[in-house]
């Protein structure tokens, strides 16, 4: 599913002649379909530019990245979207459209997929249930908590029935309860075949639900497995 | 419920009902097309009146003969080459002018009195020609060697200068259209420029979700070509008076049209096309443009 072989990635400062930083190097591990990691590690130290990476929001620098059998680095840009579909994303911000009511930022997707219409409403309903939100589907962001706003977040990574799932401390506005309840959610889709990635740094919600982990410091794999 | 909220009418992913709004861009693209109007019209206008001129002037000739009375053959001189001309091959008339008209034709110069003047006056001739179908060199030729002194006249010198005038003419008005045109892209790709800033995070937000550059190039062209065709369409409608008033005032050149509206509300046929073509072509340039401005921004992300 994911093949990293001496992965690397530099942040060129745009419009500056700063030398480029190094925040990924020389990551080499492997991910099989339908496998589990927590992705480990201190505030900088890479979680967030390796799940980019995986998310095919910034191409390596060096080495080579595999995702779902694609050369990343190799493949022509205008192969990209459809790959992109097929991976859901929960980002640490959310970053869902403050225009647009929950129902839509989770129907957004499917309608860029070019899903039916008819399809979207119960894909969408079904998952909007499936988060506890459906009395809240025509509220706007702004009208939701931050853990309605999270959960929000997760239906629209979940609702194409992606491939690879990554998650960018998702529980960072939950309480325990919520919290316990995203991890029963993504054990599930993890059971249905997804494979599942989840950044975190809470240490008591991977001692509950030990797992795979992949660890990072400085950019750098401390350890696998 | 008015409307089902679940259903995606209107849906605007993007937010782009904001971020390109709907005053300025119609209302500059509406002065882009008024000017384009106005451009059109010149092109028309001079087209015509150049044809007008041309169809008039070209076919006509004046043959002039000195002292008409004279004997030549028999005939007086004026008669003989009155009959040359009704033979030759391409003279649709000729007429020689009365002594009045003759005075009339003088008059502005000579006064009141022309007719009494003691200068020999020549005899006009007023040649109809076929067009096309006469060799007016040639013919001049044959009547001045029959009757010496007879002067021809061809208006065809005229005619070209005129002609070449139209075409300048034609031509800046074209290159009017061409720099209008330049500048509504210009507009739109400022604008859409514009709402890409204004809307960066949401489109890489639909980026991220897995939506390609012709998606997105087409959610900012949807908007912005009915945004111009709106503009274009504004601005035909306020040409149209000013245009009828231009076509009221150039109507006495193009004079004694056969089928001529004398309400005073007619435009040429081709005006009738141009104008409801505005809002096609505003639309055109305004999606052309669009698309290639937000794919060439897209080329930024991965």
């Amino acid at each position: 599913m994911v093949r990293l072989e001496g992965v690397g990635l530099q942040y060129r400062p745009a419009g500056t002649s700063r030398t480029a930083e190094d925040v990924l190097r020389g990551l080499s591990f492997s991910i099989p379909e339908g496998g589990f990691r927590w992705l480990l590690g201190p505030s900088g130290a890479g979680k967030t530019s390796l799940l980019r990476l995986l998310h095919l929001a910034v191409r390596p620098t060096s080495g080579r990245l595999t995702v779902m059998g694609t050369d990343i680095g190799q493949t022509e840009r205008r192969a990209l979207p459809a790959l992109r579909r097929r991976i859901g994303m929960v980002f640490q911000d959310f970053r869902l459209l403050p225009h647009l009511s929950a129902y839509d930022n989770i129907a957004l997707p499917l309608r860029i997929g070019g899903r039916p219409e008819g399809q979207i409403r119960a894909d969408v309903t079904e998952t909007l249930r499936w988060v506890g939100l459906d009395k809240k589907a025509l509220s706007l962001p702004a009208q939701l908590s931050g853990g309605e706003q999270q959960r929000v977040a997760i239906a629209r990574a979940v609702v194409g029935r992606p491939a690879l799932l990554l998650a960018d401390e998702p529980t960072g506005n939950l309480d325990d309860a919520q919290a316990e309840r995203l991890m029963v959610m993504l054990n599930e889709l993890n059971r249905l075949g997804t494979t599942v990635i989840v950044a975190t740094h809470n240490d008591a919600l991977v001692a509950r639900h030990p797992g795979a982990a992949l660890r990072l410091d400085n950019g750098r794999l401390l350890a696998r497995g | 419920m008015a409307r089902n909220p679940l259903r995606p009418a209107r849906f605007d992913d993007l937010g782009l009902r904001r971020a390109l709004g709907d005053r300025m861009l119609p209302l500059l693209v509406a002065a882009m097309a008024f000017l384009a109007a106005l451009a059109l019209a010149g092109v028309v206008g001079v087209r015509a009146l150049a044809a007008h001129w041309q169809e008039g002037a070209g076919a006509a000739l004046t043959v002039q003969v000195p002292r008409p009375a004279g004997q030549e053959g028999g005939k007086t001189r004026l008669d003989h080459v009155l009959a040359m001309l009704r033979d030759a091959p391409g003279v649709a008339s000729a007429r020689p002018l009365s002594e009045g008209e003759l005075a009339e034709l003088l008059r502005p110069w000579l006064g009141a009195g022309a007719d009494r003047v003691a200068i020999p006056l020549p005899g006009v001739i007023a040649v109809r020609l076929i067009p096309g179908a006469a060799d007016t060199e040639a013919l001049a030729a044959r009547l001045a060697g029959a009757v010496p002194g007879t002067l021809t006249e061809s208006h065809d010198v005229w005619v070209q200068r005129l002609g070449l005038l139209a075409g300048s003419l034609q031509a800046c008005a074209w290159l009017a259209l061409a720099v209008v045109a330049a500048v509504a892209a210009a507009v739109v790709a400022i604008a859409t420029t514009a709402g890409l800033a204004a809307r960066r995070e949401a489109i890489e937000i639909v980026h991220g979700l897995g939506a390609t550059d012709g998606y997105i190039a087409g959610r900012f062209a949807g908007r912005v070509t009915g945004l111009a065709a709106a503009g274009g369409l504004l601005g035909a409608l306020a040409a149209l008076p000013a245009l009828l008033a231009l076509a009221r005032l150039a109507a006495p050149f193009a004079a004694a049209r056969p089928g001529a509206d004398p309400s005073g509300l007619a435009l040429p046929a081709p005006l009738w096309l141009a104008l409801p073509a505005l809002p096609l072509a505003a639309a055109t340039i305004g999606f052309l443009a669009a698309q290639g401005t937000v794919r060439r921004w897209l080329r930024r992300l991965p």
